[in-house]
């Protein structure tokens, strides 16, 4: 296979992923936010493409948990009643990327049914539509604090780089600084600073911005790299000769050159911010209930009890898995595929 | 000589400057430990500000920073509000016992790394070396906090593990050998965990570094002299692929301190990280500073060995 084959495997991957996140209201079958306080803990819903007397079934159809009632970790079901799944059904509205309003659903079944097919949480929520929703909240977090540090990354980078002498010294020096902390530990501290009862959202902005100023390091080592080697390159000083202004030749020729660094970056640093949101989330240090993301998911796994009883909590973990794996491809891919056009 | 005093200078440069940095983000948090006191009416206003004043909470930021400054180059940082006693102390304890989990892990990370680094490195692009590349990459893939997750749920699950805290409750009662096992098998397990977690990353640094010396016109020329596999390998192979390596330790060596956070959290072994996680959340502020000033130290340290051991090590860096 080669690079190019894989990067377009990757990217397809990715795209399909994340259109299920931007389009989570359409996806998830419930609201993050409702709460059945009579099926706390309920197991993953099985669909059921056969009904009890062993006839196949054109539309499958699932069956409520036995009994009602705080009935933790009850697995009988009452096949008595079959409840349909239903496609393109009408239930709680959502906005798709805080615009667009509907209310239609993918799939869902009517009322007394209960479709969890991730398991439902604590308060009877429904894990699979939480997963959903909470990556929107993940997913931001990274692409912002991404597009943050490599935007601080390329202006420093590209000052730094092309400047050189003092300029670049210092610049230089700044961020030494800022990779000699240890940036987990900085972020905390950062966090420690920000008042603790704020609004969720700004909160999860100031988190946000503080990721991505505190990465900018690294991007600008390697922009100022790339730009070091670009304005030494044949036809930059050639334009630079015929009179070309500074502005002109960073616009024109040097930046560039630093694409598919910036690139690459960008789909390394993604998921690194995403982690890092997880992580700040499942210490109890970001963005908190009612707001799903996917640390708050993974965060109830804190409870012994919850750990050892329930599996499913596991399964918002388990998806974080191939999400990275196509975003370490891609990045690996497009690394490659770079190194291969400017040999 | 000269090269040793300018790497010091730097990496002293490079503390003042994390420290101010720091201290200047946490104090110009809003509100201090105090703040929930003044919601409370059986306390006066006046014992709260007696108590801010007591601990120079009221003071410009410029002379609070002077005050801490001095006091850590005298070994004291500070007091903890929370645990009521001096930071020094508590962090040490804590310290101790995130470099015993850290320093076991390491050591269990190098002692793999190495070999199989090697290995994959010797048979490169047969079918061992692309299990291996499998392996790390899958490992890279899993999130440590899910990694640690799943461990925690092994020990809870099988028993064969104990979950949590560095000794069991009966440890003052036992004799000095069972003290030390006792320690071993709660270390087993975050150990464990952390050198899964850094081993694929090292294990792409060996592999990589080995194979570009392997590929250099003069282990050519030893294998034609007929020299041993084995010592090629070990003799001249290795010491020639060590810079990366070195510099790698060192940063290794660095993080021994920031690396464990999750772990330690997560499978609650009582190091640092638990400890900072507490003292944010209750703004116990020179603790968090302790912390992170401790952990900087320790990268700062662990860079600046890498260097000085390179400069050792290798004669190229010398003759720069």
């Amino acid at each position: 296979m080669t690079h190019k084959q894989k990067l377009v495997g990757a990217l397809v991957l990715l795209a399909a992923f994340q259109s299920f996140i931007l389009f989570a209201g359409f996806f998830a079958p419930y609201d993050f936010a409702t709460q059945d306080r009579e099926r706390p803990f309920a197991p993953p819903t099985t669909l059921h493409f056969m009904d009890a007397r062993g006839n196949v079934l054109i539309r499958p159809v699932i069956y409520n948990l036995a009994g009602s009632g705080p009935s933790v970790g009850v697995s009988q079901t009452d096949s008595e009643h079959p409840y349909p799944v239903h496609f393109f059904v009408r239930g709680a509205p959502y906005k798709i990327a805080g615009v667009f309003a509907s209310n239609m659903h993918l799939f869902g079944v009517e009322a007394p049914g209960h479709i969890f097919l991730m398991g439902s949480d604590a308060y009877g929520r429904d894990q699979f539509s939480r997963f959903l929703f909470g990556g929107q909240i993940s997913m931001l977090a990274g692409l912002i604090a991404a597009i943050l540090s490599v935007s601080i990354g390329i202006i420093v980078g590209g000052i730094a780089g092309f400047y050189g002498g003092w300029v670049d010294e210092l610049l230089m020096r700044g961020g030494e600084l800022f990779l000699a902390l240890p940036w987990l530990y900085l972020l905390f501290a950062v966090r420690a600073a920000l008042p603790l009862h704020i609004s969720q959202w700004e909160l999860f902005l100031l988190l946000v911005s503080v990721m991505g100023l505190i990465g900018w390091a690294r991007p600008a080592r390697l922009i100022r790299g790339v730009v070091l080697s670009a304005k030494q390159r044949n036809f930059v000083v050639a334009a630079r000769g015929f009179g070309a202004s500074d502005a002109y030749l960073l616009r024109r020729h040097v930046l560039p050159q630093t694409y598919g660094v910036l690139l690459t970056q960008m789909t390394l640093l993604i998921p690194q911010y995403v982690l890092a949101e997880v992580t700040l989330t499942f210490l109890g240090l970001g963005v908190g209930e009612p707001l799903p993301s996917w640390g708050s998911l993974l965060s109830s796994l804190q409870q012994y009890y919850v750990l050892s009883s329930y599996w499913w909590m596991f399964l918002p973990a388990l998806f974080l898995i191939p999400l990275f794996l196509v975003f370490y491809t891609a990045a690996d891919a497009l690394q490659e595929l770079h190194k291969s056009v400017t040999l | 000589m000269k090269y040793c005093a300018r790497r010091l200078f730097h990496a002293t440069l490079l503390l003042l400057g994390v420290s101010i940095l720091s201290f200047v983000i946490l104090q110009l948090a809003p509100g201090d430990f105090f703040s929930p006191l003044r919601l409370n009416p059986q306390i006066s206003s006046r014992t709260v500000t007696g108590l801010r004043s007591q601990y120079g909470l009221d003071r410009p930021l410029p002379v609070r920073y002077g005050h801490w400054l001095r006091a850590v180059l005298q070994g004291d940082l500070g007091p903890s509000f929370a645990y009521n006693s001096p930071v020094t102390p508590l962090l040490a304890i804590r310290t101790r016992n995130t470099i015993l989990l850290t320093g076991t892990s390491m050591l269990l990370a190098w002692i793999l790394a190495i070999p199989l680094g090697i290995c994959c490195a010797v048979h490169r692009g047969k079918w061992g070396d692309r299990a291996g590349g499998a392996v790390t990459s899958a490992l890279l893939t899993v999130p440590d906090l899910v990694l640690f997750l799943v461990l925690l749920l092994l020990a809870v699950r099988t028993g064969w593990f104990p979950t949590g805290g560095m000794v069991s409750a009966s440890f003052g009662d036992l004799n000095l050998w069972n003290k030390v096992k006792d320690i071993a098998e709660h270390l087993f397990l975050p150990a464990f965990g952390l050198a899964i977690a850094t081993l694929p990353t090292l294990l792409r640094h060996v592999r990589s570094a080995m194979i570009e010396v392997l590929e250099a016109p003069f282990i050519r020329a030893a294998r034609a002299h007929g020299i041993a596999e084995r010592r090629v390998l070990l003799r001249y192979a290795l010491p020639v692929a060590a810079s990366p390596l070195i510099s790698l330790f060192g940063f290794s060596l660095g993080t021994m301190l920031s690396a464990s956070l999750l772990v330690e959290v997560i499978l609650s072994w009582p190091g640092i990280g638990p400890l900072l996680v507490e003292a944010i959340l209750a703004k116990d502020v020179y603790v968090v500073m302790g912390a992170v000033m401790l952990s900087s130290v320790f990268l700062v340290a662990g860079n600046l060995f890498a260097d000085l051991m390179l400069f050792a090590a290798d004669p190229r860096i010398r003759v720069e």
